[in-house]
């Protein structure tokens, strides 16, 4: 079976991995390099701790699980893969409150968590006063684009091939059936499946191959610190935060999570924007996140930001990702609107788009575990969108 | 304390009493550096009646070429021996500039923020607001807000670094380091120094030192003196630059100082390294220079062997547009392997309201940095319709003085080029980012296994570039290291031109308190 994949980012590398390994004939499609999309735009948690019980959830229980296996292939060092584990921390002991009726829900749905009261034993440095969290010692971290060389190096040396190009339309056969990709070369790449794996770009490419699904960008600021000492043991973050992820409020949002990373330099991320594909500095943005990341760790004050970014994530009207085949166009798939998360969710997504092409499940990944993430929902019966 | 003092010689005034009120009121323009572009600029736009911001981050006006002593260097040294005209050109001008400028502080319309670090700029309805920490009573650091209609970013050039073996030695420095350390005060007596590199801007650091004292005991220029003769036309229709270089060539050989062609330093030693590769350990002893083939390849048996205790070397400069980039101007090829800020004949860039002058936009000396400065001012006041607007000859007369001095800069850029094959200098274990310790094998390997196509993918996939300076130093090198010879360096967009403590930016967030 020849498949495409358009899209070189975490999750068209994750796809690349898990298909190639399965034996499957594997081609990677981008316009530019490794990882330069999205994926060098954020951050690399994968957490468990602000997810509703659902079905990210359950993709990410099973892409938690092939983190595991990727670092034990591939080796932890070659993406800087740390299962450091998540510090939730409530501001106030209504917030408290809330925060342990949501560790609740998870634990039913087998996240594991662990109520801590003095979280300054966790953490010595954290702000004094603060009446407790949960401890999530399942959230890691990796480095992305680390992570998507090392993964499509890896689906590489099981055959796949890696090239250059811009994908601009699906060549298709008898009963709208796809066969190929059209690049803007004019090269045409021939597929029994093509996986759209083009992240905030997926809706252009979506369009492009007859196969619509709304994707949309929210953009966030990443602020960089000077490297320090190590200071922070976990990814901590506010209760607040797990609020704003659902949300689908217009406008800002900003609740940080701050980490340490390998090289020694604090990470505070992230905000929230719908401002289309906005590229302006929002110094405001910038302030914000500051104040809270100074909220929860008062020795940052005296800590200087060296580096700011910004990306756009991809996402669904629903927030959820869209994973699977596309009804309307026999041999495509959709693989994106990861929004916040698509680093976490990639290895499970690219195991569950392999199962999804093998009629059977791939490693943990069982296509009819994840149906609430297909496209169908976005469609009526007759394949139009809703 | 010592009172802060002007180059002028005389004692700078104290902060106004109403500055932090000042600061919160729009003016018409921000003036973003205070060399001799913004200088010039922030001069004609507040003569032609424009209320302006003019900011630095240095603690006096002046910029590169009129850099001033920091205080404590001048303890007990005499004013009037400072600044000496050997390091300080054309100070006339100078003191004409501060004048006019001193003299629109006294009227109120200009506000001169001095120790004022711009850390980033946003585009408004009506303008700018351009971000700022100020510290002036450093260690503390205070965020502040600036507004205005239009925005001139004059914030020059910085060195462009060629790493080499030894490069990262006690005692290696930029060519444009020395001149600095020179400049403010430095002691270079009894150093032996060797210059290399390429460019005009050799001479003058080396005519310097050697009149401070130090032995100059090698200049080495990587160019062919024939490369001159090419470009002969813009050469010699700037019978000043002549001149200049008449002096200076007067001055080596008064002093016997050997300025070796097509020659570059190719590694550096340190102390008790005798013919092993010591780096890192003492200061730099020994430099090795050879000759070049015509594609920069050092030809075998040339070797030499120099001692020296310091060196210091130039390869041109790299346009600082880390306040522009963010704002979405667009950029044009400087013809030196650099980017800079696309401008008209007006220095307008492609965004309404914003500006460019001096080394933004593309290297190429003070005269013309001041000449553009100039017409860029003109540019707003017509754009703003202030009422006083200059003469149309005068105007017509700037404008052909900047075609002429950019002619003249490209032909130099033309003639002193990089050379092409300057990574064969690198052992693996170089280093070539030195804030991140990542070496020039690291680069090399991810270069060859195809995963990076540009410098942004590299510091991706090696951390070259994330450190501390943020690729300042290395993103040129490493973009030669991987890029196509013809692709001019374009820096990574720096959303942070400078750091800044976050607790400055946490408390600009909030309501603000006390501005005075
Ligand atoms: C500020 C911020 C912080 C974040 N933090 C986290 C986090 O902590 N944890 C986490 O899990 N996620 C995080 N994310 C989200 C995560 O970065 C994204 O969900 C993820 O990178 C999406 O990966 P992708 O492979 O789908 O998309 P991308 O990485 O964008 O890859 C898509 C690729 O498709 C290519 N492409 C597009 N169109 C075409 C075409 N027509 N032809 C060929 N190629 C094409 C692009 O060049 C690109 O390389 C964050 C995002 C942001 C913005
Ligand atoms: C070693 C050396 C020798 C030279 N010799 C000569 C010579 O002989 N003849 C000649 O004509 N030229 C010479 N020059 C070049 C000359 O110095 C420059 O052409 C000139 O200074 C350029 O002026 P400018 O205003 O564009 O930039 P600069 O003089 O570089 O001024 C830029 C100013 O912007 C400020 N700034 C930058 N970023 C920010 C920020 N984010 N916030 C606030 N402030 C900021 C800086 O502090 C600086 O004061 C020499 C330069 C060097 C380094």
């Amino acid at each position: 079976m020849e498949v495409v994949i358009l899209g070189a980012g975490i999750v068209g590398a994750a796809c690349a991995f898990h298909a190639a390994s399965a034996g499957l004939d594997v081609t990677v499609l981008d316009r530019g390099p490794v990882g330069a999309g999205t994926t060098s735009r954020g951050e690399g948690n994968i957490l468990l701790s602000d997810k509703e019980p659902g079905p990210e959830l359950e993709l990410a229980r099973l892409s938690r699980d092939l983190w595991d296996e990727a670092a034990d292939e591939l080796g932890p060092e070659t993406f800087e893969f740390e299962a450091k584990g998540g510090l939730v921390v409530a501001g106030a002991p209504e917030g408290l409150a809330a925060l342990h009726a949501f560790a609740a829900r998870q634990a039913a749905a087998d996240v594991r968590t662990e109520l801590v009261d003095r979280v300054g034993e966790f953490e010595p440095h954290i702000a004094p006063g603060l009446p407790g969290g949960v401890h999530y010692p399942q959230d890691a971290q990796v480095q992305p684009v680390l992570a998507a060389a090392a993964l499509l190096r890896a689906a590489v040396r099981r055959g796949a091939r890696v090239r250059t190009g811009e994908a601009v339309a699906a060549v298709t056969g008898t009963g709208g059936r796809i066969t190929g990709v059209r690049t803007a070369d004019g090269v045409v790449l021939p597929a029994d499946a093509v996986v759209n794996a083009a992240g905030t770009w997926g809706g252009e490419v979506g369009r492009r191959l007859g196969a619509p699904v709304e994707i949309l960008p929210r953009r966030g600021f990443v602020l960089v610190t000077e490297p320090l000492p190590p200071m922070i043991r976990h990814k901590v973050y506010s209760a607040d935060y797990v609020a704003n992820v659902a949300s689908s409020d217009e406008g800002l949002e900003t609740s940080c999570v701050v980490e340490g990373t390998r090289a020694g330099i604090i990470l505070i991320g992230a905000s929230r924007e719908r401002v289309g594909f906005d590229t302006a500095m929002n110094p405001a943005v910038v302030a914000l996140l500051a104040a809270q990341a100074c909220r929860l760790f008062p020795f940052l004050r005296d800590v200087h930001l060296i580096r700011a970014y910004r990306g756009f994530r991809p996402y669904c009207p629903d927030h959820l990702p869209v994973v699977g085949p596309d009804p309307r166009v026999p041999g495509v798939l959709h693989a994106c609107g990861h929004e916040g998360a698509g680093i976490g969710l990639a290895p499970g997504t690219g195991a569950l788009i392999t199962a999804q092409m093998l009629g059977r499940p791939w490693r943990g990944a069982d296509p009819a575990a994840h149906t609430g993430l297909l496209p169908e929902r976005f469609l009526t019966t007759g394949g139009v969108p809703k | 304390m010592a009172e802060p003092r002007d180059l002028g010689g005389r004692a700078a005034s104290r902060e106004p009493r109403c500055l932090g009120a000042r600061r919160d009121e729009p003016h018409d323009l921000v003036v973003v550096g205070a060399g001799p572009a913004g200088m010039a600029a922030a001069a004609t736009a507040l003569d032609g009646g424009l209320r302006v911001f003019l900011v630095d981050s240095g603690p006096a006006p002046g910029g590169q070429f009129w850099r001033h002593p920091p205080d404590h260097a001048r303890e007990g040294v005499p004013t009037e021996a400072l600044p000496a005209e050997d390091l300080h050109h054309d100070l006339r001008t100078y003191r004409a500039l501060r004048a006019t400028l001193t003299a629109h502080e006294r009227t109120g319309r200009l506000t001169l923020l001095l120790d004022h670090h711009v850390w980033t700029t946003a585009r408004e309805a009506d303008g700018f607001t351009v971000h700022a920490v100020d510290r002036s009573r450093a260690p503390e650091e205070r965020a502040v807000v600036l507004r205005a209609r239009a925005l001139l970013v004059a914030t020059g050039a910085y060195d462009r670094q060629l790493p080499f073996p030894g490069w990262d030695l006690p005692g290696v420095l930029t060519a444009g380091g020395l001149q600095a350390l020179l400049k403010g005060g430095g002691v270079v007596a009894g150093r032996r120094v060797v210059l290399g590199g390429t460019g005009p801007f050799l001479l003058p650091v080396a005519a310097a030192l050697a009149g401070r004292g130090a032995a100059v005991v090698a200049v080495c220029e990587a160019a062919a003196p024939s490369a001159w003769l090419r470009h002969p036309a813009p050469l010699l229709r700037n019978p000043a630059k002549w001149a200049e270089a008449a002096g200076y060539a007067v001055t080596l050989a008064r002093h016997r100082i050997p300025v070796r062609t097509r020659t570059a330093i190719i590694s550096a030693e340190g102390e008790g390294a005798e013919g092993e590769r010591a780096e890192g350990e003492g200061r730099v002893a020994v430099v090795r220079t050879a000759s070049l083939a015509a594609d920069g390849t050092p030809l075998p048996g040339t070797e030499r062997r120099i001692e020296a205790d310091t060196v210091g070397v130039g390869w041109g400069f790299v346009p600082q547009l880390d306040l522009l980039l963010p704002l979405g101007c667009g950029l044009a090829d400087a013809g030196d392997g650099t980017t800079a800020a696309a401008v008209d004949a007006g220095q307008r860039t492609t965004v309404p309201g914003l500006y460019a002058a001096g080394e933004t936009c593309g290297v190429g000396g003070a005269a013309l940095a001041m000449s553009e400065g100039r017409v860029a001012a003109v540019s707003v006041l017509t754009d703003l319709s202030a009422p006083g607007l200059p003469g149309t000859r005068r105007l017509a007369a700037e404008r052909r003085t900047v075609a002429r001095h950019r002619a003249f800069a490209r032909a130099l850029a033309q003639a002193h080029p990089l050379p092409p094959a300057w990574p064969a200098w690198l052992t693996d274990d170089t280093t070539v980012c030195r804030c991140e310790e990542v070496t020039a094998g690291a680069v090399r390997s991810v270069r060859a296994d195809g995963s990076a196509a540009g410098h942004r993918q590299v510091k991706q996939l090696t951390r070259a570039g994330m450190g501390w300076c943020q690729g300042r130093m290395c993103g040129p090198a490493v973009h030669c290291l991987v890029a196509a010879r013809e692709v001019p360096y374009t820096p990574a967009e720096r959303l942070i031109a400078t750091p800044v403590t976050l607790g400055a930016l946490a408390d600009s967030g909030e309501p603000t308190a006390d501005h005075t």
